[in-house]
């Protein structure tokens, strides 16, 4: 399994505890990643507000580059990199006038896009490409008895994906109980992090990254597991602002993927899980006892 | 001081041809649909910080009230989470009109002065087209630097953990071919200034 691998500017930045635990985990199952030859901002939300058109054409010179490699399919790990180039793949796929304007201004460069290549998340890789049961198999030490609320945010699952459902995705869910974890009900699953807004309108920001810690703790969460480096940053980053308004609600947040490194028995220093302000300490029995059945809670 | 403002909108306060305009822009031919059932106002979580509610504007873009929708703080507000466009029963891309109606405001300057959201819109831009890519903390501080310098202070905590976790980098990411990217940007301008 080869895939172009497309990291974002936030997977290189605030984020890259991410990239640092996805890389590990996808080599350890046997994925292999080349990542994008001088890639470019995916423009994300914030270029969307400016203008859409050159917002498209950012995305479309990295699907060009992408198609270019040869490698087929592009793994897309940062939520808001995977809903901009799926959404310039739907906008040159159904507006010819908007694919017109994307191919003249990639020609100025000698790029071409096609429209065709297949984005991916790498939550859809692992269950769909690699499968559920080789993951299990790589299990060596299971999240016994480490309670996890599943936090997809938005962009990964709206309005594009088609790898799982829009209104209660389940992969993660699935994904955490093949590793020996107990997956916490959090229907607050896929409610906005507030995203840039913690910064520009805290008032707003600040709550709304309260209300899913309160819901995570209500429900007995030991931490909760995102996909998305600004989920990540905005419940983890905060915890001073969030505390000092709402009292003690903030738990650690980790990255799918490093919780996947430490199911694996990876080492910690290759998870970075160092890279959390609010650390998380919890870590899976030494003892490779078989994997008995996820517990409920 | 009190500030007194009519609340009802006149048909003399319509800008003809607003409504149709926006609906005629990639994403936003469904607004036509709208049943005005206010689910989109019903989800949106950020619904309850705004002057008018996603619905309301939904009304006042179909119905000409562009002065209403562009001076407005729910098209800043929104954080583009989407779960507007994927619940409305009409299939109305309600994220994709609230960026049409923002690239309106920043089109026209129409919005407060020191305003967080669009000058960070603008910042982010500005980065993209220079370098090719973003360094996160460094436009955190020009985004503090051009609003509100005082409160890159009040968050003094957040930058000693990013420092100590490794995170508080400052040096700027570049991509190699950037005047290849600044040309292809520069082209749909061109595009613009021809009326295509």
């Amino acid at each position: 399994m080869k895939y172009a691998y497309f990291p974002g500017c936030s997977l290189k930045g605030l984020g890259r505890a991410y990239e640092e635990s996805l890389l590990p985990v996808l080599k350890h199952l046997g994925v292999e990643l080349e990542e994008l030859a001088d890639w470019n901002c995916c423009g994300a939300t914030a270029y969307m507000a400016v203008d859409e058109r050159k917002a498209c054409v950012l995305a479309a010179r990295n699907l060009a580059l992408a198609e270019q490699s040869g490698y087929g399919q592009l793994l897309a790990p940062c939520a808001a990199c995977y809903l901009v180039l799926n959404k310039a793949k739907h906008y040159v796929q159904d507006y010819p006038a908007m694919k017109a304007t994307i191919d003249r201004a990639l020609a100025t460069g000698g790029l071409r896009y096609s429209g065709d290549l297949p984005v991916r998340h790498p939550l859809d890789v692992l269950l769909n490409d690699v499968g559920l049961e080789a993951i299990r198999q790589k299990v060596r030490r299971p999240l016994q008895g480490l309670k996890v609320a599943p936090y997809y945010g938005c962009q990964v699952v709206r309005p594009y994906a088609t790898f799982d459902d829009q209104y209660n995705p389940t992969t993660m869910d699935r994904l955490l109980e093949a590793l020996g974890a107990t997956v916490v009900r959090y229907p607050l699953k896929t409610k906005c992090c507030g995203g840039s807004l913690t910064g520009t309108v805290p008032e707003a920001g600040i709550r709304m990254v309260y209300i899913l810690h309160h819901e995570a703790r209500k429900r007995g969460a030991d931490c909760i597991a995102t996909v998305c480096p600004l989920c990540q940053f905005n419940l983890d980053a905060y915890h001073a602002q969030v505390t000092a308004q709402y009292g003690p609600v903030v738990a650690p947040t980790v990255y799918f993927t490093q919780l996947m490194g430490l199911a694996f028995g990876l080492p910690d220093r290759e998870l970075g899980l160092n890279r959390a302000a609010i650390p998380f300490k919890w870590r899976p029995a030494q003892a490779a006892a078989p994997q008995a059945a996820a517990a409920t809670a | 001081m009190m500030e007194i403002e009519r609340t009802i909108k006149y048909d003399a306060d319509r800008v003809k041809g607003f409504g149709r305009e926006v609906m005629s822009v990639p994403g936003c031919e469904q607004l036509e649909d709208c049943i005005q059932c206010g689910t989109c106002s019903g989800v949106c979580p950020l619904s309850i910080y705004m002057n008018y509610t996603p619905r309301q504007v939904m009304a006042l873009t179909r119905g000409d009230f562009k002065n209403e929708v562009l001076r407005s703080v729910t098209i800043w507000l929104c954080a583009s989470c989407y779960a507007c466009a994927v619940e409305c029963p009409r299939a109305i891309r309600i994220t994709d009109i609230m960026y049409e109606l923002k690239q309106r405001a920043i089109q026209e300057g129409i919005y407060p002065k020191r305003f967080p959201i669009p000058v960070l819109a603008r910042k982010f831009s500005e980065m993209v087209r220079k370098n090719g890519r973003i360094t996160e903390m460094l436009l955190v501080m020009k985004l503090f630097l051009a609003t509100n310098p005082w409160a890159a202070m009040g968050n003094w905590r957040m930058g000693l953990d990013l420092l100590r976790t490794g995170r508080l980098s400052l040096a700027s990411e570049k991509i190699e071919h950037r005047e290849d990217l600044a040309r292809m940007l520069d082209a749909v301008d061109a595009e613009k200034g021809a009326g295509a």
